[in-house]
């Protein structure tokens, strides 16, 4: 563990340090503050519809900013050729990628927090629970630790930051489109795909302040399953 | 006389990518306290030995120990025992010399206390203390190799492992990174690599000589200059008749050729040679050109002497496309030896036959 924190509170203040890091966030607010404005400030709604539709939007922007922080992260350093200093340290492999996976949860955490200044406008003209918001919050992260963990993956397979970017965008899209492609299947084949969309049935009952221990789970299946992915790739790259 | 103790064994070590075999058959052994230089043109296999021994690459099958340790089989403890500093030094370019060197001594297992006390010393060794605080972005190519080195060494590793590490320095930097090397020998044993002799003949105290991912030759300097020169060039410059300059040197017992070629300094009936011959004949030389009354000026081996060497042992004869071009090859220098690492190592079937033809000729 000790060597999995070394290994993010370098990436953290690289991120600090680099301009992609601040680049992503402020885009990522820009986004989210026009679509609340757009969607949210306009018109005659209930509250929680608003702070509803906050979440959604909020939700494709950091499942986006999720997966362009973790490009960098494995391809980034291969291009560099700075890979080889983690390599060839006596670190294991999975403290690499925790490591890694650890400081950019950190940052999509923090840029995702800091977009709460809009859910708390609500309470100007309406009202909603303060346990409506967090688990709207507790949604998207986790929705973002997933993208993350897709985002690794892509980035230990890919030699190149644009492979991975590109892979990473398209196992993404696959993910979450899966919804559709069940409502053209027949059941049980249906059942499943939906359950393993991406964002579609997980992401609505966190949207609306619901909290189900399967999301939950599920969520955190995914992040595990794609970090041992990428942890094993990592590995078979090294010895190769 | 108790045998040195071995820190790098390695025996009958073969990597294959895919059905390319890289390296192999390779045996060798370093002993503590050794500074050895890997030599070969670029394809030889030297790179893919290194990352072996640096634990980044697995080996097809043999035994590569370090420090009596398996590197398939003990990867992290070997890991701990190695600094490794690949052909280029992976640096974070956003971080400070002195955050960077921090980060890769606790990389390497130091503790906060322990990195805190050695990373000063680290800088005053490799003289970046002047630069510590600099973003390693904006420091030149040969701050940043001297960074890849002091990464190497942060957390005192028993073996440092360079690969290339005077590759691309100027002159000034070229010779500060030997004397940097030199004051690292007592504390480490060091195996590094070139693929141009003169640049670390100086620094090593044995050269292991690379060809097709086999050893071609071992030996100091001299060993190999003796066991392998047919021909020794001396160059002489003197003051006289031309005619009978090189009548008085060809006379010499072992001379072979006597030829002038441009003097490096001017002067009135100056001139230079350039003479080939069997064996050290300097000494016969010189008496005979006295001895028939042409003032001598200046009497020295000749300077590519040491690179032909390598060139003829890296097999550069197949390169260059038969053993017609060596003398060319000889007066070819590093342009010439550039060359001949363009076409080198394009696959096993060259090598194997510049090894058939080394064992026809030369003899290693």
């Amino acid at each position: 563990m000790r060597n999995a924190l070394l290994v993010a509170g370098r990436e953290i203040g690289s991120y600090g340090r680099s301009l992609l890091g601040w680049a992503i966030g402020a885009a990522a607010l820009l986004v989210e503050g026009v679509w609340f404005s757009a969607n949210g400030l306009s018109g005659s709604r209930m509250s929680a519809d608003v702070l509803r539709e906050f979440f959604n939007g909020a939700s494709g922007v950091t499942m986006i900013v999720a997966v362009l922080m973790s490009i960098p992260l494995l391809a980034g350093e291969r291009e560099r050729g700075t890979l080889v200093l983690l390599n060839t340290a006596p670190i294991r492999d999975v403290e690499i990628i925790v490591g890694k996976y650890l400081a950019a949860l950190a940052m999509v955490a923090l840029i995702t927090l800091v977009s709460v200044y809009m859910p708390l406008l609500i309470f100007v003209n309406g009202k909603v629970s303060l346990g409506h918001v967090a688990v709207g919050y507790t949604g998207i992260v986790l929705l973002g630790s997933a993208a993350l963990a897709i985002g690794m993956f892509t980035s230990a397979v890919s030699r190149s930051q644009v492979m991975a970017a590109i892979l990473g965008g398209l196992l993404l899209a696959v993910m979450v489109t899966l919804w559709l492609v069940a409502k053209v299947t027949e059941p049980p084949v249906n059942g499943v795909l939906s359950g393993m969309a991406l964002h579609h049935q997980r992401q609505f009952p966190f949207m609306t302040g619901v909290l189900k221990l399967e999301n939950v789970v599920y969520y955190v299946a995914v992040t595990y399953f794609f970090l041992l992915a990428a942890t094993k790739t990592l590995e078979a790259r090294r010895w190769r | 006389m108790t045998k040195a103790f071995a820190v790098i064994e390695i025996v009958d070590l073969y990597k294959y990518y895919g059905e390319r075999r890289a390296v192999g058959p390779l045996s060798f052994s370093i002993e503590a306290g050794e500074i050895v230089g890997l030599l070969g043109l670029n394809g030889a296999g030297k790179t893919t030995t290194l990352r072996i021994l640096a634990c980044d690459l697995l080996p097809s099958s043999g035994s590569v120990r370090v420090n009596g340790l398996d590197v398939v089989e003990s990867p992290h403890e070997v890991r701990s025992l190695i600094g490794y500093l690949p052909d280029t030094p992976p640096l974070y370019g956003e971080m400070t010399v002195r955050a960077y060197l921090h980060f890769a001594a606790r990389l390497r297992g130091l503790s906060k206390a322990s990195a805190d006390k050695r990373v000063p010393e680290v800088l005053e060794a490799t003289a970046l203390a002047e630069v510590q605080d600099q973003l390693i972005a904006s420091l030149s190519h040969g701050y940043k190799q001297r960074v890849g080195i002091a990464q190497a060494i942060v957390h005192g590793p028993k073996l440092l492992v360079l690969d290339e590490p005077i590759s691309g320095l100027d002159p000034v930097q070229i010779v500060e990174m030997r004397e940097l090397l030199r004051s690292l020998k007592g504390e480490h044993t060091i195996l590094l690599s070139s693929h141009i002799l003169s640049e670390i003949s100086e620094t090593c105290d044995r050269l292991l000589v690379i060809r097709d991912g086999q050893i071609a030759a071992t030996g100091t300097e001299a060993e190999l200059s003796a066991k392998l020169l047919k021909n020794q060039r001396i160059d002489v410059t003197v003051r006289g008749d031309e005619e009978k300059a090189k009548e008085a040197a060809s006379g010499v017992p072992g001379v072979v050729s006597v030829e002038a070629i441009d003097a490096t300094e001017g002067g009135e009936g100056v001139i230079a040679l350039r003479i080939e011959s069997e064996g050290d004949t300097r000494e016969a030389v010189c008496r005979a050109l006295v001895t028939a009354g042409i003032g001598l000026l200046e009497v020295r081996r000749g300077e590519r002497e040491l690179e032909s060497v390598f060139l003829e042992l890296a097999g550069a004869e197949t390169a260059d496309g038969g053993s017609g071009a060596a003398p060319k090859k000889k007066r070819a220098g590093k342009k010439g030896a550039k060359k001949v690492r363009a076409t080198a190592g394009e696959g096993d079937a060259g090598a194997k036959d510049a090894t058939a033809e080394k064992e026809d000729g030369s003899g290693t």
